[in-house]
């Protein structure tokens, strides 16, 4: 009579066996490789890679042919393996003004020194399913290479705008930052943890609420000072030579967005910088970061928080979808002896009404029902 | 499980968890934060719980993993699974009589438990006070100032609404006279079952990165009021398999007429029974 609830070993054993044969699908079809993971959908590489705070592109889609395409559940597993990894040195801090520009826009500025490189992006392209894609497809011609211009990296908008005067001074610190894999934040938790944090938050979950300030809650009037993508160089200082090598290059992508601010008692008017960078060619993420980092910034210029995007304990707790994703999915979990309990706690406020009731009709005459 | 450390934890890690346990246990019922891992297993699945377990465990420990009071149950499987992967040479059980350390989620065990024994608590949401202040900035204050003054309100509330308390598992208890604690979501049954164990209570809270402990012996009284005594609450009835009277029971439902019968939630524990019965006959 009494099986179907409990026993586990076989039911989980038999379960992952059939998980293993979803996931490789008719097997008809030639199996995917890393590889082409790795080379073909790059854009959830990059937001593996970004929200599982790990930059390594072979092990990103690994974690997304496993997760069979689920990429909360391939950031999941990244982020189980960098937890295991050795902390063998901090960098030094990436210079992004030296990037190798492979796409940097202003929507502030028509033109600009540098200029505008639009690189290979999504935008100004019509959304209309492309048939020929699906047909085995030779490779695309190649794109003629640029005139690569002067050699110089392109000075940054809000460096052009500080030198007006126009731009808030950010307050420098050459304090060695938190780490929230490390160290549980605590309310305040300060700009240095909440870029840490949005870096690597849910790109939805940045998105919507980065959308809610321009729909008005919590308003800020921002513009794409400067979106920039492209390498950077990652650079280190072992302390047994003492002097800076180079150990590689990152991807990156870095938006500055510029917001007007009206000026305080102490400040004069002048714009504000929200400020967003992440691994990769996520452009989304790095502006609804940019936009969050402002929206966050609130206390430190003397706006009342009244929108949840401006609410730093708000928007830092619930970031996370690794965290999101566990304790709603928890839910699936066995929870029969709290519903016990709670069954038993209605039927006894059920006996009580009851018996109120019962003990009211006892006592009371017959009431006449109201009149018309 | 080659490449990884015993229990999974680096040293490094486990000797951080360790020193945070040992606060906690110095202040009973303190939320200690602590610089919680990313677990291979998911957020509310258990990874406060498996990082104590990882931390305090050696290989001559006998670890035994309960969810609903189970030992089947596929979460609690899944975690002694994982523990007899990572960790060589560690003894699995499903007696409570013969574990040194014992995780559970959802129950504290029938048998009593004795000298020696840890007991970690797999914790969802360590802040007591979270339906009634959700910011933890405030409610950090309010635990520094025994402030407890909101839950009182909210107990009094459920009296005056429903005549009795609304909490039927993780009600509130005061630790040592001194801090408000969740005891995590375990039915309001098992309560007295913490007050005065000998056993060591840990609880390992992952997602909200909190660890917190009552020692052996410590004072654990449910919140209530003079006149309305805290009730703890469990189904009317026998246990269908062994006959006891006095145990948590699970309701399983048989069809769909309204037919049910109700089994102990501790497996172990009904186990033994009928097997003391049959020895008997």
């Amino acid at each position: 009579m009494y099986v179907a609830v409990k026993g586990g070993e076989a039911a989980i054993a038999n379960a992952h066996a059939w998980l293993a044969e979803e996931r490789r699908g008719d097997a008809r079809v030639p199996e995917i490789g890393t590889d082409a993971i790795r080379e073909q959908l790059t854009l959830a590489v990059d937001r593996v890679m970004a929200e599982g705070s790990l930059y390594d592109p072979g092990l990103a889609a690994l974690a997304i042919k496993q997760a069979r395409g689920d990429l909360i559940e391939a950031i999941f597993l990244l982020r189980a393996y960098r937890t295991t990894l050795p902390r063998l040195g901090a960098s030094t801090p990436l210079d992004t003004g030296a990037m190798t520009v492979r796409r940097r826009v202003s929507a502030a500025y028509k033109d600009l020194p540098g200029g505008q490189v639009l690189g290979p992006t999504f935008d100004y392209t019509h959304r209309l399913l492309d048939f020929a894609l699906a047909a085995e497809g030779l490779a695309p011609p190649a794109t003629a290479e640029a005139d690569p211009g002067e050699d110089a990296a392109p000075p940054r908008v809000t460096g052009l705008l500080a030198a007006e005067g126009l731009m808030a001074a950010e307050d420098a610190s050459d304090a060695e930052p938190g780490d929230l894999t490390r160290t549980p934040v605590a309310f305040p938790a300060g700009r240095a943890l909440r870029l840490q944090n949005l870096a690597r938050g849910d790109e939805g979950f940045l998105l919507s609420m980065a959308y809610s300030t321009q729909r008005g809650y919590g308003n800020n009037h921002p513009f794409v000072g400067e979106l920039r993508q492209g390498e950077v160089a990652v650079s280190l200082t072992p302390p047994e030579l003492g002097f800076e090598i180079e150990i590689g290059d990152l991807m990156v992508t870095e938006c500055q967005m510029v917001n007007q601010f009206h000026g305080s008692r102490t400040e004069p008017p002048q714009f504000t910088r929200g400020y967003g960078l992440v691994f990769g060619r996520t452009e989304r993420r790095a502006m609804a970061m940019a936009l969050m980092d402002r929206a966050l910034r609130g206390a430190e210029l003397g706006e009342t928080a009244e929108a949840p995007a401006q609410d730093e304990e708000f928007v830092l707790s619930h970031s996370d979808n690794v965290e999101a994703t566990g304790f709603l999915e928890h839910l699936k979990l066995p929870h029969y002896v709290d519903f016990q309990s709670e069954l038993e706690a209605v039927r006894a406020m059920r006996a009580a009404v009851e018996a109120e009731r019962s003990r009211r009709a006892a006592t009371q005459p017959e009431m006449e029902g109201p009149e018309g | 499980m080659s490449g990884y450390n015993f229990a999974y934890l680096d040293e490094a890690t486990k000797r951080m968890i360790r020193r945070a346990l040992l606060k906690a246990v110095a202040v009973p019922g303190h939320q200690v934060p602590f610089g919680s891992r990313e677990m291979p297993l998911p957020y509310g699945w258990g990874t406060g719980g498996i990082q104590v377990t990882a931390s305090v465990i050696g290989a001559e420990d006998t670890l035994k993993v309960i969810d609903q009071g189970a030992d089947d149950t596929t979460n609690a499987v899944s975690i002694r699974r994982f523990f007899a992967r990572v960790a060589p040479g560690l003894a699995t059980t499903e007696r409570t009589a013969e574990a040194t350390v014992i995780q559970t989620r959802h129950r504290i065990p029938e048998t009593p438990l004795r000298e020696g024994q840890v007991l970690v608590y797999q914790v969802p949401q360590p802040e007591p006070l979270f339906r009634l202040e959700p910011r933890r900035s405030e409610t950090r204050r309010l635990h520094a100032l025994a402030d407890y003054g909101l839950m009182q309100v909210k107990l009094y509330e459920d009296i005056a609404r429903h005549g009795r308390v609304g909490s039927s598992y993780d009600h509130p208890v005061m630790v040592n006279g001194r801090y408000l604690m969740s005891p995590s979501p375990i039915p309001s049954f098992d309560n007295p079952k913490m007050h005065r164990s000998p056993a060591l209570q840990l609880f390992g809270a992952g997602r909200e990165r909190r660890l917190y402990a009552v020692p052996p012996y410590t004072e654990v009284r449910s919140l209530d009021f003079e006149d309305h005594p805290f009730v703890p609450l469990r189904a009317r009835g026998r246990c269908s398999l062994c006959g006891a009277g006095d145990s948590y029971l699970d309701e399983v439902v048989t069809d769909d007429r309204g037919g049910r019968l109700f089994v102990c939630s501790d497996t172990d524990f009904c186990g033994e029974r009928q097997a003391m019965r049959e020895a008997a006959e």
